[in-house]
């Protein structure tokens, strides 16, 4: 669970990361408002995209990176506090004056009380407090927490942060804006407007007369998928965390985030229920850590815990793969088995490190190719390779031999980037890689200035290539080119090409194996997608329908067991009911119901009937009728209608 | 049986008629289901060889098409499971799509079905079983025949015909049409009315046996002959046709029994309870199992409470024991606090008042919610110790489905130490929560189907069915009249057996004002008009009666007791008196 804290540590550092850009932005603004007329209110407007959800943490790192570096005096105001400009002072007044009580921390606590329990909140009261406040500052302390920007001030501006603009009440916003703009000269105020749509949104809801009293200045955040890809690669795509997303998992959190909400918190949300699940579903979660602890939990490992490693499907692969002695050894010693397990286990390791640099690399050469066939995101990639083999896709087929067109001055700088992944991974067998590489380039250097009479060949190809970008003309060429091959002789150049594409393909073969090849995989891999979706996307509908339709689903017995659509007469009762009321149109006849109902119900207890004398019997079924028709309706299926005596209208359709 | 054959051969008819054993049609249909969507060469001579299959057609599509709804069920069922086992995609639309139309007597034939077992599924004798008959094989011979006599029928009034056939049997008509439209405009053309034709004689025939073949009696226990006129020409009978259609007949087609017209008394909540108990609980051993493997997953649950996610339940069935059970086994010494949701009179307020003087043991009220939500907020967040858990049985009844309640109560979730179980059961309750809400719910969710009966929950809900409670209606009648001066209950009686006497008319709007005036002096109760009026604002502002303006603008009076509940009343005053 250490980990979890590391992730939400992780995203915080991420959001306040990007938040500093915004602040820093701001900051000119405010030196720059000051100097502004002073009928106009300075407003920020920014613009932060549809991930409602996410706003919350960029705006608390923003309010924390403002009061720390600019102003003390900072409120954040919602709307569903403010449903008027009453509650809206209030609240304003409430959150200055109480961190005006946080900065300073010498007054008086009398002065608290009063100033909350005022309800007369006005502007005017707001002025007096604030001329109070800088100038006891002022005399006091001087040199306070000032930045350059404010040194140009007497005081610091008060600034307002509206989080979610867009819902505040438009006459509350107006409101604020007109009495506030007549109180500029004594309150140095700022505004902050969150944007969730588009900037067009200040004109639709501020008249002209009140959007021409700020002054605005727009602000466009990075868009939530920056965001998702920051994240991935800090979490996902560094050794650094021993857990692992399988690819499927992955698939499904990624589509929640694209289909879904845009949501990077919900991502991480996602995230931390995998590591959840995972440590708790899997008993062998234990020795997914840290490669310096690794060796202490091996070494105390229980029995049990041996067997369950034994009992791991890709172990048992493995085993099967080893000869005869080793193999008893292996699954009757279990010091052995540690041994192994730990040995296994670093070779993980290792194998993720090599994987992430490696990913990389064919990352730089995917992402330029046109069309992208293995996918613009790394994310996409990544995918792609943990699904399955990587090299046995028609994608990478076709990338590569897209690469083999690439032209020499983006293969040169491709090999470059490589170089220098390479270099900063952590890798240790990367070093003949890397020289590998590096004579490439080389030879590259050395072909430019040995040959000039092919190179004009080679750039005419190149020429006729970049032309060409779509990709019929793309595989005509490669036809062509196939077929040339056999005829042409190739240039050295091209023959520099080929080697390079072929020895990335090495690269990719040898390091991109996906991970549920790999032996004791299941210790680091979270893969139960199903469940993940069952707890993050469900379809409560779904369950609702299934169980009304199909009982058998849950009910386990021979009795309702049927085929197709049809339901047994010994369902439940509200199955029963639910049935016969999807064949009725928009009302239903409460009396033809009830009689179809005890129809139904009749036959299916027709054995019995005897016993009881028909009347009790009859009340009972009414009873259970009743039951049922209450159930329906607290599902919301029906509900009572006044169009007609008896009757209930229905509130569904189709599904049958 | 006898088989003959016509071929028109340019304007002349030829016929042929030959003796054709029953094995042989048989295996012609057989032979034939296969090349249905043959097309035959644009040719002048109209082959009865073609009728017959294209009756085939008409029983093939028939049964293609309740085929074809087995199987969409069936693909339903698979993906309706599917979300519980693997998780692959569901299309909504498939679940709960728009209103479709409904013929009206369809639910009486699926109950006598249903009672039938599914093997030996015996066809009421409506009109779906002339359709059912006409595929089996053996009565398909019948129609043929009639098919021949029809054909001399068509020739001479091709263009008189008047559909009569029901709507569904067109749009089932509507799909072979258009594999035929390669065919000759003319054949083309009248294949389609031939069909109905065709249908509609079988059907008539089938009905009346002795109907003779020609007769062009239209069936009148059809509806929707207005409709099926209309929609004749439309012959892509398509999703958004059939949308407009089930939304533009305002009227309602259902027939007019009333409750009250049964012969059963209406049952009170205390019946209801005592005859439910009497009811076994079906397959209570397989409720059992399914509530074991939702039990086995307290301790999940507790972990993911423990570690800032929200656990919501749902599914069918009482989440209420799961809940109680939880809360019993691993709540018991820890601070909690359960809320009936389905309770009527459950506020927001409530929960938080309880939260703040249970809990937090404080004394004071708060100006608002949002107040109280602060001081709760800031309580909790002072002092980390301070654990609650919240169990909401159904978050999603009508007095906490409100967006302010919710966001209150999302807003109280969200924080580190106030851990959230709630249980939801309307289908619609995943559309409470937007964006902002579920991230601050923090929700998992959890597919916890119970089948076990809604027992506590429907108890308060006001049933149709269950006389709405009566005793209390009686006694309040009473006590509030025991207040009243003797004349002013006399005033009451007079129009409790006013109506009373009229109880039998249902269009009964009421006393009118004039009337009862007139009565009431005629009793002696009241000298003016105004008194009258003054008395009956009293009794309006007990709800001891209603008023209501007719359409001529009179007043009219009534008493909203139903008329047993006014009987026992009338008896106690007689008795009192």
């Amino acid at each position: 669970k250490v980990q979890e804290d590391l992730n939400k540590q992780l995203l915080d550092n991420l959001v306040s990361f990007l938040s500093r850009s915004h602040s820093e932005f701001q900051e000119k603004t405010t030196e720059w408002t000051c100097r502004m007329k002073f009928r106009e209110i300075p407003t920020a407007a920014l613009v932060l995209g549809v991930n409602v959800t996410d706003h919350d943490l960029t705006f608390r790192s923003l309010s924390d990176f403002l009061q720390n570096n600019i102003t003390p005096y900072i409120a954040f105001l919602e709307a569903k506090d403010c449903p008027g400009i009453k509650n809206l002072m209030q609240k304003l007044m409430g959150q200055l004056m109480n961190c005006y009580i946080d900065v300073d921390s010498l007054e008086d606590e009398d002065y608290v009380q009063v100033s909350q329990n005022r309800i007369r909140c006005s502007m005017s009261s707001l002025i007096k407090w604030y001329e109070s406040v800088t100038k006891k500052t002022d005399s006091e302390t001087p040199s306070k927490k000032r930045t350059s920007s404010s040194t140009h001030w007497q005081s610091p501006p008060v600034v307002v942060i509206f989080k979610d603009m867009e819902s505040f009440t438009t006459k509350v916003l107006q409101d604020f804006i007109v009495i506030s703009s007549q109180h500029i000269h004594e309150l140095p105020l700022v505004l902050i407007f969150g944007i969730a749509t588009s900037p067009m949104i200040i004109h639709r809801l501020l008249p002209h007369s009140v959007s021409s009293l700020l002054c605005i200045e727009l602000f466009q955040s990075l868009s939530c998928k920056d965001h998702l890809s920051t994240i991935i690669d800090k979490l996902l795509l560094t050794p650094q965390f021993p857990f692992k997303l399988g690819g499927k998992v992955l698939q499904v959190l990624i589509n929640i985030f694209l289909y879904h909400d845009f949501s990077v918190q919900n991502f991480i949300k996602g995230f931390q229920l995998c590591i959840v699940e995972h440590f708790y579903s899997q008993p062998l979660s234990v020795l997914c850590c840290q490669l310096v602890d690794l060796q202490k939990r091996v070494n105390s490992l229980s029995h049990d815990q041996c067997e369950n490693i034994r009992r791991l499907p890709s172990f048992r692969r493995y085993v099967e793969k080893q000869e005869s002695g080793k193999q008893v050894a292996l699954l009757t010693t279990d010091n052995f088995l540690k041994e192994e397990t730990q040995k296994l286990l670093e070779d993980l390791h290792v194998y993720h490190e090599n994987y992430v640099s490696v990913l990389r690399c064919l990352h730089v050469f995917t992402s330029s190719l046109p069309k992208y066939p293995l996918g613009k995101q790394i994310r996409e990639l990544h995918c792609a390779c943990l699904e399955n083999q990587v090299w046995e896709t028609e994608e990478y087929e076709s990338s590569l031999q897209l690469a083999r067109m690439l032209n020499k001055s983006d293969l040169v700088t491709m090999l470059q980037q490589c170089v220098e992944i390479l270099l900063s991974s952590s890798g240790k067998e990367f070093d003949n890689t890397v020289e590998n590489l590096k004579k490439f380039l080389t030879q590259f250097q050395n072909l430019e200035a040995e040959a000039f009479q092919e190179q004009e060949v080679s750039v005419s190809s190149q020429k006729e290539l970049q032309k060409k970008t779509d990709l019929y003309h793309l595989q005509k060429t490669l036809l062509e080119l196939k077929e040339s091959r056999r005829s042409k002789k190739l240039t050295k150049f091209e023959m520099l090409r080929f080697e390079v594409v072929d020895y990335i393909d090495s690269l990719v073969r040898k390091y991109l194996v996906p991970a549920d090849h790999r032996t004791l995989h299941e210790i680091l891999y979270f893969n139960t997608a199903a469940v993940l979706r069952g707890h993050l996307n469900a379809a409560p509908r779904t369950a609702l329908h299934t169980a009304l339709n199909n009982p058998h689903w849950y009910l386990k017995n021979q009795a309702l067991k049927c085929d197709g659509g049809s339901i047994s007469n010994k369902a439940p009762d509200i199955c029963i009911a639910y049935k016969l009321h999807l064949e009725c149109g928009r009302l239903i006849n409460l009396v033809d119901w009830l009689e179809a109902f005890s129809t139904v119900v009749m036959a299916g207890e027709e054995p019995n009937a005897n016993t009881a004398s028909s009347d009790q019997m009859d009340d009972i079924i009414h009873a259970r009728f009743i039951r049922a028709v209450s159930e329906l309706e607290l599902l919301g299926f029906i509900k009572p209608s006044k169009q007609k005596t008896d009757h209930v209208a229905r509130l569904t359709w189709g599904g049958c | 049986m006898s088989r003959i054959e016509a071929s028109s051969g340019g304007r002349r008819r030829v016929l042929q008629v030959k003796f054709v054993s029953d094995d042989e049609v048989l295996k012609h249909i057989v032979d034939d289901t296969g090349n249905k969507v043959r097309k035959d060469k644009p040719q002048p001579s109209i082959n009865l060889k073609r009728f017959v299959k294209k009756l085939q057609n008409i029983s093939d599509d028939e049964a293609q098409e309740i085929l074809e709804e087995k199987n969409y069920i069936a693909t339903l069922g698979i993906c309706a499971q599917d979300p519980v086992g693997n998780g692959t995609s569901v299309s909504g639309g498939e679940v709960y799509s728009f209103q479709t139309p409904k013929r009206s007597s369809k639910m009486a034939e699926l109950a006598s079905e249903l009672a039938h077992t599914p093997e030996q599924r015996v066809t009421p004798d409506h009109s779906k079983g002339l359709e059912k008959r006409a595929k089996t094989p053996q009565s398909s011979s019948k129609p043929m025949f009639l098919f021949l006599m029809h054909v001399f029928a068509l020739q001479s009034k091709k263009k008189e015909f008047v559909s009569t056939t029901p709507y569904r049997l067109r749009k089932r008509l509507a799909a072979p049409d258009s594999c035929l439209e390669s065919e000759s405009e003319y054949s083309a053309s009248c294949s389609e009315e031939e069909d109905e034709e065709d249908q509609q004689e079988v059907s008539t025939v089938l009905s009346g046996q002795k109907t003779p073949a020609k007769t062009k009696a239209a069936p009148t226990h059809l509806p929707r002959n207005s409709l099926a006129k209309k929609n004749k020409e439309e012959k892509m009978s398509n999703l958004v046709e059939e949308y407009f259609e089930a939304h533009s007949s305002s009227k309602v087609l259902t027939s007019d029994r009333t409750l009250q017209k049964l012969q059963k008394r209406r049952l009170n909540q205390e019946t209801l309870r005592e005859l439910l108990k009497k009811a076994p609980i079906a397959y209570a051993a397989e409720i059992k199992e399914l509530n074991q493997q939702h039990e086995s997953l307290f301790s999940k649950w507790m972990l993911q409470l423990h570690l800032g996610f929200n656990i919501v339940l749902y599914g069918l069935g009482s989440k209420r024991d799961l809940l109680e059970k939880f809360r019993t086994s691993l709540l018991q010494d820890s601070v909690h606090l359960v809320v009936n949701g389905y309770f009527p009179s459950i506020t927001v307020r409530s929960i938080l008042n309880s939260i703040t003087e249970e809990v937090l043991d404080h004394i004071g009220t708060f100006r608002s919610p949002l107040d109280q939500l602060e001081f709760i907020t800031k309580r909790f967040k002072e002092d980390s110790s301070l654990e609650l858990y919240v169990l909401i049985h159904n978050l999603d009844s009508q007095m906490l489905r409100g967006e302010r309640s919710q966001q209150i109560l999302a807003q109280l979730s969200s924080l580190p130490t106030v851990y959230l179980i709630a249980s939801i059961d309307h289908i619609n309750a995943p559309l409470m929560w937007d964006q902002a809400k579920l991230s601050l719910y923090n929700w998992l969710w959890y597919e916890t189907t119970t089948f076990s009966p809604y027992v506590e929950e429907t108890s308060y809900e006001n049933s149709l069915l269950v006389q709405q409670s009566g005793s209390l209606a009686l006694s309040s009648l009473t006590h509030v009249l025991y207040s009243l001066t003797p004349n002013a209950r006399g005033i009451f009686r007079l129009l409790a057996q006013y109506q009373l006497e009229k109880k039998d008319n249902p269009s009964y709007p009421g006393l009118s004002f004039q009337d009862f005036y007139q009565q009431c002096r005629e009793a002696f109760l009241v000298n003016s008009d105004l008194t009258l009026r003054a008395q009956l604002t009293e009794f309006r502002d007990h709800k001891l009666i209603r008023t209501k303006r007719g359409a001529d603008g009179v007043e009219y009076l009534l008493i909203p007791v139903d008329d047993s509940t006014l009987t026992n009343f009338l008896e106690n005053q007689d008795e009192d008196v």
